[in-house]
């Protein structure tokens, strides 16, 4: 449903984007994940023909968004990171608007207006300028302007910056249902969460490439397997854990003294921990925190991208 | 559910950019009408400015040729409201780009000069009603009197409606370069209110200095007031330069090359400008 190949867009002398290639097929939630300065916003930007590529060529929906552009734009919908709406008017009036501007018939465009505001549950708020709206009220109002000609396929540019986390959820629970009724969506997030709960694709771009590509899972198998972690309660405890260990994993245990914590690469994940806990328990070695741990997309995004890690990392732990 | 192909026949194109430039203009009117306390405000500062000049420079300017000096400072406000509707084209227009709502014109199937083609209609009746209001003012209060022929009265208002949408034109163009609003209208009223006091609306030329009145006799604000008082029947100053000794012509001339060349520029602009 989109298709890019090569594309480059310069702007004066920064190259901000150095040939990119990235399919999504029909249907599908595309996750372009990025740090800032990546390239995401003029990708979803060269998609929507808002930019025109200096090289490479792309397709949406059938169309190339150089050479047939206007068919492209009835069959696409924009949510762009800023909330594109007329701060005056009302959401109702807003709807119409850009109805119109569709050359939808003036009574066809009330009608539609009319689902949108009903779909997104800002009838009461209808007739109320979209000045007085809150930040969760706007983003769903931007979504249905850009939902008017049910467009096969959606771009969304950091749908969720700024919002609350129920309107997040809400939000999501959105793009979900729009995709199960068929839409392609491509959206940019800087949230590692956003893009492991609703692609099925992630393509993760850095300094204007796409340096990784995949599902989330074997984006996150690239990064490394599942670890085993152990701290002892005591330094003496150390060496005879270490000793335990040895004996039921494979693995070579990497060993943090000052801390009295081991981590071991595993293959087979659960199994590894119950034989360790088995091993640990039968030479009475004192245990503070036993854990197993996954790489986070976030170690992902960070070992992908130079980007300087701004948390430190998640760990998710099944004890 | 709705699906959607661009225009098949040239006709149905036509039909559509003029719709769309309609639709763009309802959006500028029903935007206004949610506001009327700043269309009260942008009434009342020409109301200001024909009392305040007609009173108070009124009462000590005497003109070299003779004549009512409120009769020959209508045309000079008329023109200088005119000339500032460029700032208020330019304010909106870079409100409008940097809240993003260009960005989503731009991805959907609009003509592409419609945008601002609309907007520009919508100023331009903003343009007539500042008009009518003036002359109100200026027939009930600064005792303003037009002595042409009613025609020529009206081809007075015309001619100044048509300097004011080349105005409007040059400030939608400079509105698409800056950030926001507050740069838009020091990028245009910095230079654009000066300039309206650097020509003969104010003041007769005879007293400049010979550089400046040189500039003041080739400022076409100051063709589009000798031409508003030539239509008005007004009271004008003895003319030494060839735009001044022509009016009509040369305000026509004026206006119609600014639009000429703005325009497109502005169109241009609109649809590279990326948004911020």
């Amino acid at each position: 449903m989109i298709h890019a190949e090569g594309v480059r867009k310069r702007f004066g002398t920064t190259e901000a984007l150095r040939g990119v290639d990235l399919d999504v097929p029909r249907g599908s939630v595309c996750g372009l994940l990025g740090p800032n300065g990546a390239g995401k916003t003029t990708m979803v930007r060269v998609l929507t023909t808002l930019l025109r590529p200096d090289g490479g060529s792309a397709r949406v929906a059938g169309c190339d968004v150089a050479g047939d552009a206007e068919r492209l734009r009835y069959r696409i919908g924009l949510a762009g990171q800023h909330a594109a709406l007329d701060e005056l008017l009302t959401g109702r009036r807003n709807l119409e608007l850009f109805g119109r501007l569709y050359h939808l018939p003036r009574r066809t465009a009330r009608r539609r207006a009319e689902e949108l505001l009903d779909r997104f549950g800002l009838t009461e708020a209808a007739n109320r300028p979209v000045r007085t709206y809150s930040g969760g009220m706007r983003r769903r109002l931007d979504l249905a302007a850009s939902l008017i000609v049910s467009p096969p396929v959606l771009f969304m540019d950091e749908p969720t910056t700024g919002l609350d986390p129920r309107s997040r959820l809400a939000l999501w629970d959105e793009l979900r249902a729009l995709v199960a009724e068929g839409t392609t969506l491509l959206l940019t997030t800087q949230y590692l969460d956003e893009a492991d709960h609703l692609a099925d694709r992630i393509a993760v771009m850095d300094a204007g490439r796409v340096v990784a590509a995949g599902s989330p899972s074997a984006l996150k198998a690239k990064v490394g397997g599942d670890r085993v972690s152990i701290a002892f309660r005591d330094a003496a405890d150390l060496a005879p854990g270490v000793e335990a260990v040895r004996g039921v994993l494979p693995g070579e245990p990497e060993i943090d003294a000052a801390e009295r914590r081991l981590v071991v690469p595993v293959s087979d994940g659960a199994a590894s921990l119950v034989r360790v806990a088995a091993a640990l328990g039968a030479a009475g070695v004192g245990v503070e925190d036993l854990g197993l741990r996954r790489p986070t997309l976030d170690e992902v995004f960070l070992a992908l991208t130079d980007a300087p890690a701004k948390e430190p990392t998640k760990e998710k732990e099944a004890a | 559910m709705i699906t959607l192909e661009p225009p098949a026949t040239r006709a149905q194109r036509l039909r559509w950019a003029l719709s769309d430039t309609f639709v763009i203009a309802g959006r500028s009117y029903s935007q206004l009408r949610t506001q009327p306390g700043q269309i009260a405000a942008e009434l009342v500062a020409p109301v200001i400015m024909t009392i305040l000049f007609g009173y108070v420079f009124g009462s000590a300017i005497r003109l070299p040729g003779g004549g009512d000096y409120r009769n020959y400072l209508m045309p000079g406000i008329f023109m200088q409201v005119m000339a500032l509707s460029a700032v208020a084209a330019a304010t909106s227009v870079a409100e409008d780009m940097a809240r993003g709502i260009i960005d989503r014109f731009r991805a959907q199937p609009i003509a592409r000069a419609a945008v601002l083609a609309g907007r520009s209609l919508a100023d331009l009746s903003k343009d007539w009603l500042s008009l009518a209001t003036m002359s109100v003012c200026g027939l009930l209060i600064a005792g303003w009197r037009p002595h042409g022929t009613p025609l020529g009265t009206l081809a007075g208002f015309a001619l100044l409606a048509l300097f004011g949408y080349a105005m409007i034109w040059l400030g939608t163009y400079i509105g698409l370069f800056v950030k926001n609003g507050a740069q838009a209208d020091a990028a245009t009223f910095g230079w654009l209110f000066p300039m309206t006091f650097l020509a003969n609306a104010f003041v007769p030329l005879e007293g400049l200095p010979g550089w400046l009145r040189a500039i003041a006799d080739w400022n076409p604000m100051s063709a589009v007031v000798s031409a508003a008082r030539e239509l008005f029947g007004n009271p004008g100053s003895a003319a030494a330069s060839w735009p001044l000794q022509h009016p009509v012509t040369a305000a026509l001339c004026w206006s119609l090359l600014i639009i000429a060349v703005f325009a497109p520029l502005a169109v241009r602009r609109y649809r590279t400008a990326a948004s911020r």
